[in-house]
Formats: structure tokens, C-alpha cells, sequence
């Protein structure tokens, strides 16, 4: 707790902490959108079209300038989406090669501008590389309000177009027929997914934005079916992820803050993978299980019905081996015990036989034909 | 003479760039036919974190074990992001998004914390280094031969070879995979064994174009082919080319400018497929305006044809089967009238006779052929009525 407290004295770990937090809120938020338009990947192609557009902002500016860093990642970004608009709607390619074809080219366009800048020199010019991989120490105060305000404009866009954006998330063809600016509203989504883009690209650098957009909104769409919901929540384990990440990167020497936040993220998806309810994975294997239970019960009942009514008598002692005979396969005792505490069947002797038997009592014989009246008219 | 060549820095960094765009555009051409291309981003960057694991194990960082086991870290992101994609859970974009990075960032975590001192950067990984490919040799035949180009020429070799030998195979399972399915040429199996060819591809490029670029090189110049021709042969044989190119290009035009080597070989498979987007013959954005000006051209010219058969040998013939009316009564821009006669005086369907467009025998044929063996209007023109031909926008006449 102390060394909590220690950590947050420092004034750079409560910049970088408020900075990955706010980033993280605003890429969850917005990475929602993304998910369920099923663009998670298009996130990952405007990350890495950002780059040339840093090394523009700085070739321009002439200076680490975040301001004109920022106004250039946006213009490649913005001009990497319309490229793959161009491609997919004029072309045979598919999507995926359009979002390959912009991500490699324009990256390595990028590579190439700060290959230049690096040669020209220049100490500021060093900085740029850490867009690469994002390094969270080097961001200022002033960055923070500039990623305040990215922040809240994406915030008053989402709120004030809510409706319109949910539609267009969920069936965009109905929103075409019922007259929205579909396209308008999906340029909108791909600008905001830019902006939060430009904005993360300090932290996380380009090429681990994209989990800051996917890991939150995935994670947050295992807990919940509404849109309102999810995107709150995505936008709160996103800042979570943030939170904590710069924290554990702060607390050990040589962990990036970038890798940190994403990992965390990731292991919030794991999480919810495995334990949200109704959706996830130990969810799914018990429902799974139940339902095998169930069936092998009513499995058990309907074989000792089955020789009660072929012996004609409805108290008949069915032995255990023809029993298994009957089902195909041995019988676990635990399901056996499980209908003798519903007490549905009972154990028996059949002297002098010593093997175990059983027979069915009213209750189950009762079961019995509720079961097959649900299944299906009796023979 | 073969020891100047392995001798000589730019033709080994040439050799090399080559070698990994063909190597990587020949197996490229089949993921972009797929829809797969965007599981090379996820197996290249995830590969980094099959590359740090090796180093730690082992502490080398080139040989078959290494490259076999960094390799198996990207048929691993593969094997994941679909079993990810299968539980329902997520979508097959968002399952390769989450994956990927996850190891990324692993992998750049365990760089910059046990391996800070030795070669492997961060940064190298990403971007690679293909000017320093001459510094690492191995002795070969007697020669030494950078490392970087043997071990590409063996993968370039391996792929070669398995494209060849599963040509069919892959071309069925590309274009149809449940009929090769449904034939017993597991697609599946196939599927992987790409998927893992791509993964060595990737780990034995890193080290020249680190592992962003090498998407480029995957994925661009098959693109690019794939706009050129219809032939599947013809688009491996092209995107291999088209590879080469842009690593000769590349190459020249980075030492020019005192830029990265790696960078400007990917900028140029760019080029290639911007001036392919555009200029390519029949589907090129190019051919695409000027086929649907041609149309338009023609349509109009159609227009023109039966706008003059219904009005020729008539009282307002005068008036009507001039330039002017096209303008005035069909409402067109008077340039596009001018294109339409011009058209049509070049075809031979109209020519200009006492100021008036008169058909000729070809114009004639044409409006036949357009209103059928015309019912529309008795032989002998009767000066009564006026046919329209519904295409004048101007005020009724009488």
C-alpha cells in the first residue's frame, strides 16, 4: 500500500497513469463499435497508416509537436480509409487484402519518412521511434488535455448520435431503408476509431493500439447483451487496463507501458472468456454438463419403464447388468444414488440373486410417462 | 566471379530482397485468393515471441531449430484465433486482433527485459535491417554466403517446390474449398501447411525486412497481379515478378535517397499496385471511366439515331434533326451533342447535309433495329401525326 502511495507521489506516474486511463476509456468506447461492426482489423490498418503521418506532423512542425503529430496521423489515417473504400469497392480484392495492402504500404512509406528524419538528425527526431511501441513516459500535461479533449468530442458524438450509430452497428441495411446517411455514419464511426487511434499512439505505439481498441470491447460483450452496457462497460476496462497496466509498468524497471496495458487487457478477455455468465466457456461446459445429467437420467427411467412394461409388472426388480445392457453402456452409480434421492427409483434385493437391483417407485414411474408424453406419443 | 558476387554488399542485399519476394509472393498469391491475408499480419507480428522464446532457450538466434520454433509461434496465432473463433465467442476479426497483439506485446516485453543487450531490438524486429545482411556468413561450398541469403534461397527452394508439387491442390482448395473437400484433397490440412510455410517464410525474413514489411511483400504484389490477369499461373508468375521489381527499384531508389532499404521495397509494391489500380487493361479505375464514357458515347449516339429516324422526311425535319435540338429539346449539354454527332458521323450512322443530320444507310439500320421492323411509324409519312420518341425534354410541339 505504501509503495501504492509512493508511486503516485511521482508526478510523471500520475500523468501517465490519468493519460492511459482516459486513453483507454475513449479506444474502449469506441473499439465497441468496432467489434460488433466486425471492423476490428480495420483499427490495426489506421494504426499503422498513422505512421507516416507522425513523421509528416514532425517533418512539418520541425518539431516533437503532438498538436501537428496528431493532425497528421489523422490525415493518413483518413486517407488510408478512403484508399480502402477505393480498393474494395473498385476492385475484385477482398477486404482483408485491402486492409493488408494499406497497413504494409502505408507503414512502410512511413518507415521510409522516418528513416529520413533520422538521418537528418536531429536529437527530437529520436523520439519518433517510440511511436513504434508507444512510450507513455514522454507524455506531457499538455498532451493530457489535448487527449481530454479528442475524449470529449468522441464522448458528445457517441451520446448525441446513439441512435443512429446502434442502428448502424447492428443492421445497416434496415437503417438504409429507412433513410439514415448510412455511409455518413460509417465514415463517422471510421473517424472516431482514427481519433481515438491518434490519440493512443503515444502509448501503446502502432502496432499494439489495436488491442486497446478489441481486447476491452470483447471482454465487455461476454457480460452483457446491451449496447448501452457494453460500450460503458468496455470504456471502464479499458480505463481499468489503463489504470493498472501504467501502474505495473511504473512499479518495474524496463516494462514498457504499452505491452503492460495490453496484456492486462488481454487477460481481462481470458477472464470474461471463461466466467461471464451465460456466455462463457465454465458456463457452457456446465450447462453442457447438466444437460448430459439430465438426459441420462431420463435415459435410466425410461429402460426400467421399458422392462416393467415388458414383464408386465410394475413393480419389476430390473438387475443392474441389464440395466447397462439396456443403455448401452454402464451406468454411473452417482446418477443411480442421484434418482434414488429424488426417490424416483429404489434399491432392491432379488435373493437370490446377490447382484444389486432396482426398481422403479410411483414417483418415477410417474416421471416415466411425464418424460415420453414430452418426447413424443408412447408406442 | 561467384565469390565477387558473395562478396559484393549491394548484390547481397539485392539477393537477398529477392529472394524474400519471391519466396514470399509465391505462397501470397494463394492467402489473398483465400480471403487469409490478414493471418500473415497476426503471424508475423506474433513471431516475435516465438523468436525471444528460442533465444532464451537455445541463445541463437539462426538455425533450423530456431527457425522451425519461432515458426511454430505462428501457426500457433492461427490455431488460436480460430478456436477462438469457433467457441462463438468473438468474431474471427476481432479473435486474430486479440491474439496477435497478445503475443506481440509478450514478445516485446521479454525483448526489453532478458534480452536488451544482445542484437534483438525491438525496433529491428519490426523493421529489420537488410544492410547488415552481409555481416553474419556462414561458409559455404567454399564461399562465404551471408546467412540471410542461404537460409532464404533453402525456404525459397521448399516453397517452390510445394507449390509445384500441390498446384492442383491449392488452386481447387483456393477457388473452391468444399468441393475440395468433398473430393478428399483435405483443404484443411492444406490450409495449415500454407499457413506454416508462410510462418518459416516470415521468421527466415525478419532479420532483412523485420516483420510489418513482410506483409507487404506477401500480400501487395499478389494483389497487384490479381488485378492484372485472370490466370492463376500467370498471377504467381506475375506477383513474383512484380516482387523483384519493387526490391530492384527499392533498392536503388533507398541508397538515391539515403533511406530505409526495407521501406522503400515495401513503398514500391505499393506503387506497383496504385499504378495497377489505376491503369490496369479492362479493369483498371482507367479503363473503368473510359469503358463507361464509351458506353455513354454510344448510348448517346443510339439516342441521337432514333431521335433523327423519327423526325427524317417529316415537316419539322428542319427544325429537328439539328445540333441545336439536341440541345434545346433533348436537354443535353452542348458538348455532349457535339461528341454524340461527331460519334455518329464517325461511324457513319448521320452525316451533315444542307445544315440538317441526315441518317445514312447505316443510321438507318440501326434505328431498325432499335424500334424493331418498324410498326412504330407507316412508311409514307403522314404529316398529321408526329411520333416522339419520348427522349425530348422541351414543350410539347403541336
Amino acid at each position: 500500500m505504501s509503495a501504492l502511495v509512493e508511486l503516485l507521489s511521482s508526478h510523471i506516474v500520475r500523468v501517465v497513469l490519468f493519460g492511459s486511463a482516459l486513453l483507454g476509456a475513449i479506444s474502449g468506447m469506441l473499439g465497441a463499435f468496432a467489434v460488433l461492426r466486425r471492423q476490428s482489423l480495420l483499427g490495426d490498418a489506421l494504426a499503422h497508416a498513422a505512421l507516416p503521418g507522425v513523421c509528416l506532423g514532425f517533418l512539418i512542425a520541425g518539431a516533437r509537436d503532438l498538436g501537428s503529430i496528431m493532425a497528421g496521423a489523422f490525415f493518413t489515417g483518413a486517407l488510408a480509409a478512403l484508399a480502402m473504400m477505393l480498393i474494395t469497392r473498385t476492385t475484385r480484392l477482398k477486404t482483408d487484402a485491402a486492409l493488408g495492402i494499406v497497413l504494409s504500404v502505408f507503414f512502410g512509406v512511413g518507415v521510409v519518412l522516418l528513416t529520413h528524419l533520422q538521418a537528418q538528425g536531429g536529437a527530437a527526431s529520436a523520439g519518433l521511434g517510440s511511436f513504434l511501441f508507444g512510450q507513455a513516459a514522454a507524455i506531457l500535461v499538455s498532451d493530457l488535455w489535448i487527449m481530454g479533449g479528442v475524449g470529449l468530442v468522441v464522448l458528445a458524438l457517441v451520446l448525441g448520435f446513439w441512435k443512429e450509430f446502434k442502428l448502424v452497428s447492428f443492421d445497416a441495411e434496415f437503417a438504409k431503408a429507412q433513410g439514415f446517411p448510412v455511409t455518413l455514419l460509417e465514415a463517422a464511426l471510421t473517424v472516431m476509431v482514427a481519433l481515438a487511434i491518434v490519440a493512443g499512439l503515444q502509448l501503446a505505439g502502432v502496432v499494439l493500439m489495436v488491442a486497446l481498441l478489441i481486447a476491452p470491447a470483447a471482454a465487455a460483450r461476454q457480460w452483457t447483451r446491451r449496447l448501452s452496457g457494453m460500450v460503458a462497460l468496455s470504456a471502464g476496462l479499458g480505463a481499468a487496463a489503463g489504470a493498472v497496466g501504467a501502474l505495473v509498468s511504473a512499479s518495474m524497471r524496463g516494462l514498457a507501458t504499452g505491452p503492460v496495458v495490453v496484456l492486462i487487457a488481454t487477460a481481462l478477455v481470458l477472464v470474461s472468456l471463461a466466467l461471464a455468465p451465460q456466455r462463457g466457456l465454465l458456463w457452457q461446459a456446465f450447462a453442457a454438463r447438466r444437460a448430459r445429467d439430465r438426459i441420462g437420467e431420463a435415459r435410466v427411467l425410461a429402460a426400467m419403464q421399458g422392462l416393467a412394461a415388458a414383464h408386465d409388472n410394475k413393480s419389476y426388480r430390473a438387475e443392474q447388468g441389464m440395466l447397462d445392457a439396456a443403455l448401452g453402456a454402464p451406468t454411473p452409480a452417482t446418477r443411480l444414488e442421484a434418482l434414488e434421492q429424488r426417490g424416483l427409483i429404489r434399491a432392491v434385493t432379488h435373493a437370490p440373486e446377490t447382484t444389486p437391483h432396482w426398481q422403479l417407485t410411483e414417483a418415477g414411474h410417474e416421471a416415466a410417462r411425464a418424460q415420453g408424453r414430452k418426447s413424443g406419443p408412447d408406442p | 566471379m561467384i565469390a565477387a558476387f558473395f562478396d559484393s554488399i549491394p548484390a547481397m542485399i539485392l539477393t537477398t530482397g529477392i529472394l524474400v519476394g519471391a519466396s514470399a509472393a509465391l505462397l501470397g498469391s494463394f492467402l489473398v485468393l483465400r480471403g487469409n491475408a490478414m493471418l500473415t499480419d497476426a503471424i508475423s507480428h506474433s513471431i516475435v515471441f516465438g523468436i525471444i522464446i528460442v533465444w532464451l532457450l537455445t541463445r541463437q538466434l539462426s538455425g533450423p531449430v530456431q527457425l522451425l520454433g519461432a515458426a511454430a509461434t505462428g501457426v500457433l496465432t492461427v490455431v488460436l484465433s480460430e478456436a477462438l473463433a469457433r467457441s462463438r465467442l468473438v468474431k474471427m476479426d476481432a479473435a486474430i486482433g486479440l491474439v496477435f497483439p497478445a503475443l506481440f506485446a509478450a514478445g516485446v516485453l521479454l525483448i526489453s527485459l532478458y534480452a536488451r543487450d544482445v542484437h534483438l531490438h525491438a525496433e529491428s524486429v519490426l523493421l529489420g535491417e537488410i544492410g547488415f545482411v552481409w555481416m553474419h556468413n556462414i561458409p559455404l561450398a567454399g564461399l562465404q554466403v551471408p546467412v540471410a541469403v542461404a537460409t532464404l534461397a533453402a525456404v525459397l527452394l521448399i516453397n517452390a517446390v510445394f507449390v509445384l508439387a500441390f498446384w492442383k491442390e491449392l488452386k481447387l482448395a483456393s477457388f473452391d474449398p468444399g468441393l475440395a473437400a468433398a473430393l478428399g484433397f483435405l483443404p484443411g490440412v492444406l490450409h495449415y501447411a500454407l499457413l506454416t510455410l508462410t510462418s518459416v517464410t516470415a521468421v527466415a525474413s525478419f532479420d532483412a525486412v523485420g516483420a510489418i514489411l513482410f506483409i507487404a511483400f506477401v500480400i501487395v504484389p499478389p494483389a497487384t497481379a490479381y488485378l492484372l490477369t485472370r490466370r492463376l499461373w500467370l498471377m504467381v508468375v506475375l506477383s513474383v515478378a512484380l516482387a523483384t521489381a519493387a526490391c530492384i527499384a527499392g533498392y536503388s531508389l533507398a541508397v538515391l535517397w539515403n533511406v530505409s532499404i526495407g521501406g522503400m521495397m515495401a513503398s514500391m509494391t505499393g506503387v506497383w499496385f496504385t499504378l495497377a489500380l489505376l491503369f490496369a487493361p479492362g479493369r483498371g479505375l482507367f479503363a473503368q471511366a473510359l469503358r463507361r464514357r464509351e458506353q455513354r458515347l454510344d448510348h448517346d449516339c443510339r439516342a441521337l439515331v432514333a431521335h433523327l429516324f423519327t423526325h427524317q422526311d417529316r415537316p419539322e425535319m428542319p427544325e429537328e434533326n439539328t445540333l441545336h435540338a439536341l440541345i434545346e429539346h433533348l436537354g443535353w449539354p452542348e458538348p455532349r451533342a457535339r461528341a454524340a454527332v461527331l460519334r455518329a458521323h464517325d461511324r457513319a450512322l448521320v452525316e451533315r447535309r444542307a445544315g440538317l443530320l441526315i441518317l445514312r444507310a447505316k443510321g438507318l439500320a440501326e434505328a431498325e433495329a432499335i424500334f424493331g421492323r418498324s410498326q412504330l411509324r407507316p412508311l409514307k409519312p403522314s404529316p398529321a401525326k408526329s411520333l416522339s420518341t419520348g427522349l425530348e425534354s422541351g414543350p410539347p410541339r403541336a
